[in-house]
């Protein structure tokens, strides 16, 4: 070893050994305690025993902006879609975007639309993990189900084997598209600023154009399944439209120019209770519109309109409080940009009785509108001669400072804001997350189902799975949420009598 | 559940993003066999179990529990130990139970700059008060408590003793059909084994064929910089690949993606430390041998514990000099 390499060494290791001091101390003397992967709900009743308060906390934070501090911003797409295994490609799509911005690279037409695929492939599978494994089994096997029926086997039981493993079998083969192109489909690696990583070979077309077909064939079948068992049952029906589950806040979503539903690009849109526009921006503006407000009793952050200023938990025409998701979005648009989509966005709003749409427990048949025209966009993508392009990607040749990227998960719309030196290092990161932004109205829905539910310091065991389905139908990721835990949630409720003593405490695992 | 004699598998998550789940869901069809085969006694993400129900189990009642996710709370340290006490093998499932993953790289920040940023500086918060969380809040004479955040993040085997491990972010179908079946057909290798090949990525990659014997590195490029050839090898084409130094089994994911590897299914077993050995593959590899140029070429490397350590660092012997042992570790915090 020559003396300036051996020098070399002997620097970093003195730098490394001071680090490691700095180290040791924090870790010896930060208190580490008890921490729960429980979400909890407590709630507080009067002296008639009725609900005077309901908290429903998140406790938990991962802390993602700041770990990826000093990290090369390309690859970001990577890093980010680790937030969350159930919806990594949104994470990496938005995030992708960002570098767009970064960068100020535009992705030539062909790359623009293999991601434009692949999001919307992947939105078609995740919502039906959504409907039929995640949420679903609620409304399929039955709110009233024991629990150890409300899940995919319950369902396979209900619809039948066969229908069973068509589900497996589509949603195989739609995530198969994603790792095509994706090269893995949990957390996929195509992004990068100005397009992606690979194109689609001309031989390989046919099967796709067959898969997208079969993919529509799916999202209108389970739209059938949909209305047979959930809107021919009026039990459902009237639950779905009851008070418990109704909440007249703003909403948001992504639009195209004409103002209909597109999950990949377009403006943000705004709608207040009564559907009137609030306001319509671009990604790039969002720190004029979205601000996060922050309550001492829960890790997560609760965003809301900044232009209206906070003004707490509370509804109505004035309220700063916003949803998103599949209903919010159905809500902001004028309506879906493919046929079969927009008869059924048509007849959702013909039967719950015009727009807005203020039922929470509608999210899931939003939902099922929304994989109908995830696939009418897929088969018009795959049909699309540009598609084999190879041309899908530009190199980036400005320099970097600022880039802002939006796009709608499943679970509602997700900015993406970086910031870096000229180098694109991080600087800065800012993530707004689906769950963020539905978290003011689901801490509203849990206090509203709560308060709907216990009467006279009367609760029943069934009392948890009903409040469970006032967060479930919003598909909250609370692994979003707080960058940290994943999507399934285990949930405590806590009981308390008007002199404040634990009377009640009900766990689900 | 039922008394039946078939063995009883566990799949629990602790500091995770879902991922390795997405994974088990992804065995697809094979699901239906498997639950033909086994009792899955624990799933709390598809299906709903009370864990009284498992602290209620004799000891190593279950045949196996496939852990994901990383350490990071007393509660997740908790399972591990009761999930440990009651099973004859517990196995480390995916990067961050094997190695900590990426959630670890939160290692390398302390825990009041997280706060800092998530309650004092993002830049869409409206907060004068800077109020952050309390651990206590009173409000009317209701209280409600919060957990404290955990400090350091931890692999599953700096908590517990660990059977086998099953690497990858997230492992592939394919090897975890292949770690159940040997699991039950009772054809394990040595306790301790990763359940994977134990050779290089490079193995395995299509792109094997391109890469040259003498790797001259005259300067390295980030993904973002170049339109990668898609038959040709990443080192060859200067950019950093994690192939070398990474254990096979994942099928080339990323290559067939066209993008490099970053590492994610950990070293084989002659490879003490993954970060090191890529580091001294690459280092050894620069063509230039005077400071400044070597200089110019590892800029091209502008974060090397993001790039190297990826899926490591609370594993890593870069940890280890900086941090305590586990036991201590956890003797410390509680």
């Amino acid at each position: 070893m020559n003396s300036a390499t051996q020098q070399g060494w002997n620097e970093g290791a003195a730098r490394a050994n001071a680090a490691a001091e700095t180290q040791r101390r924090r870790v010896l003397i930060e208190p580490i305690t008890r921490l729960e992967g429980h979400g909890k709900i407590d709630i507080f009743l009067d002296d008639k025993g009725d609900v005077e308060r309901a908290y429903m906390q998140v406790p938990e934070l991962r802390g993602f902006e700041v770990f990826c501090l000093g990290r090369p911003a390309e690859e970001m797409p990577q890093i980010t879609s680790r937030i969350c295994g159930v919806c990594p490609t949104a994470h990496h799509m938005a995030s992708t975007k960002a570098l767009d911005d970064l960068y100020k690279v535009e992705p030539p037409s062909a790359g623009r639309k293999i991601r434009e695929l692949v999001y919307n492939t992947f939105m078609l599978e995740d919502h039906a993990l959504h409907v039929f494994v995640l949420g679903g089994p609620d409304f399929i096997v039955g709110p009233e189900a024991p629990p150890e029926q409300r899940n995919i086997v319950g369902v396979i039981g209900k619809v039948g084997l066969e229908a069973g493993k068509k589900v497996i079998s589509t949603r195989r083969q739609l995530r198969e598209v994603i790792a095509y192109f994706g090269g893995k489909v949990v957390h996929p690696v195509l992004g990068q600023p100005g397009g992606v990583s690979k194109g689609l070979k001309a031989e390989d077309l046919p099967k796709f154009k067959q898969l997208a077909k079969d993919g529509l064939e799916f999202a209108l079948w389970t739209l059938d399944v949909f209305k047979q068992i959930v809107l021919a049952n009026p039990d459902y029906v009237k639950m779905i439209t009851s008070d418990a589950y109704t909440h007249k806040t703003c909403y948001m979503g992504m639009v195209d120019e004409q103002n209909k539903v597109n999950f990949y690009d377009g403006k943000l849109r705004v709608v207040d209770c009564n559907g009137k526009e609030v306001c319509k921006f671009a990604a790039q503006q969002y720190l004029d519109f979205v601000a996060e407000h922050v309550e001492p009793w829960s890790y997560m952050k609760f965003t809301f309109l900044k232009p209206r200023g906070w003004k707490g938990f509370v509804e109505g025409p004035d309220t700063s409080i916003y949803s998103v998701a599949p209903l919010a979005r159905l809500n902001v648009a004028d309506g879906m940009a493919t046929p079969k989509a927009q008869a059924a966005y048509e007849e959702f709003y013909k039967t719950l009785g015009g727009k807005p749409v203020h039922h929470t427990l509608a999210n899931h048949w939003a939902r099922v509108v929304e994989m109908i025209y995830a696939a009418e966009r897929m088969e018009q993508l795959i049909n699309d001669p540009e598609i084999t392009s190879p041309e899908v990607r530009r190199l980036p040749t400005n320099v970097p400072k600022v880039g802002i990227g939006v796009v709608e998960a499943p679970r509602g719309t997700l900015f993406h804001h970086y910031e870096t030196d000229e180098n694109g290092l991080i600087r800065k990161a800012n993530l707004i997350v689906a769950t963020g932004n539905n978290a003011a109205r689901i801490a509203m829905s849990v206090e509203r189902a709560a308060k709907g539910l216990i009467k006279g310091g009367h609760v029943t065991e069934g009392l948890l799975n009903k409040i469970e389905m006032a967060f479930r139908a919003y598909d909250p990721c609370l692994g979003c949420a707080t960058h940290s835990l994943p999507g399934h949630l285990p949930l405590r409720v806590n009981i308390y009598d008007p002199q404040r003593n634990l009377v009640r405490q009900l766990v689900q695992d | 559940m039922s008394a039946s004699s078939k063995p009883k598998v566990a799949l629990y998550w602790c500091a995770s993003c879902g991922g390795c789940e997405e994974t088990v869901v992804d065995l697809a069809e094979d699901i239906l066999g498997l639950v033909e085969m086994v009792d899955i006694v624990l799933w709390p993400v598809a299906m709903d179990f009370k864990y009284k129900d498992i602290r209620a189990m004799a000891d190593q009642s279950i045949t196996a529990t496939l852990l994901n996710g990383a350490i990071r709370s007393t509660e997740q340290e908790e399972m591990a130990h009761l999930l440990r006490r009651k099973s004859q093998f517990l196995i480390a499932y995916g990067s961050c139970a094997v190695s900590g993953g990426i959630p670890g790289l939160a290692n390398q920040f302390p825990l009041e700059q997280i706060l800092k940023f998530n309650y004092e500086q993002a830049p869409t918060l409206v907060n004068e008060s800077r109020t952050r969380p309390q651990l206590k809040f009173r409000e009317d004479g209701r209280e409600v408590s919060l957990p404290a955040l955990h400090q350091v993040v931890r692999s599953l085997d700096q908590v517990v003793e660990v059977d086998y491990y099953v690497p990858g972010c997230p492992p592939t179908p394919k090897i975890t059909k292949a770690a159940l079946g040997a699991l039950l057909e009772g054809k394990l290798p040595p306790k301790g084994s990763v359940l994977a090949p134990d050779i290089a990525l490079c193995d395995e990659c299509p792109r094997k064929q391109t890469r040259p014997a003498d790797l001259s590195f005259s300067q390295f490029k980030r993904p973002h910089q170049l339109l990668a050839d898609p038959e040709v090898c990443f080192l060859a084409q200067g950019v950093v690949c994690m192939g070398p130094a990474t254990r096979s089994g994942c099928g080339s994911q990323c290559a067939s993606g066209n993008m490099p590897c970053t590492g994610c299914f950990g070293p084989t077993s002659r490879v003490r430390d993954q970060g090191l050995k890529v580091l001294s593959a690459l280092c050894a590899n620069v063509a230039s041998k005077e400071e400044s140029e070597i200089n110019k070429v590892l800029a091209g490397v502008p974060d090397p514990i993001g790039s190297f350590y990826r899926y490591g660092l609370a594993k890593s012997l870069l940890r280890r000099k900086v941090d305590l042992p586990a036991a201590d570790d956890a003797k410390a915090g509680l």
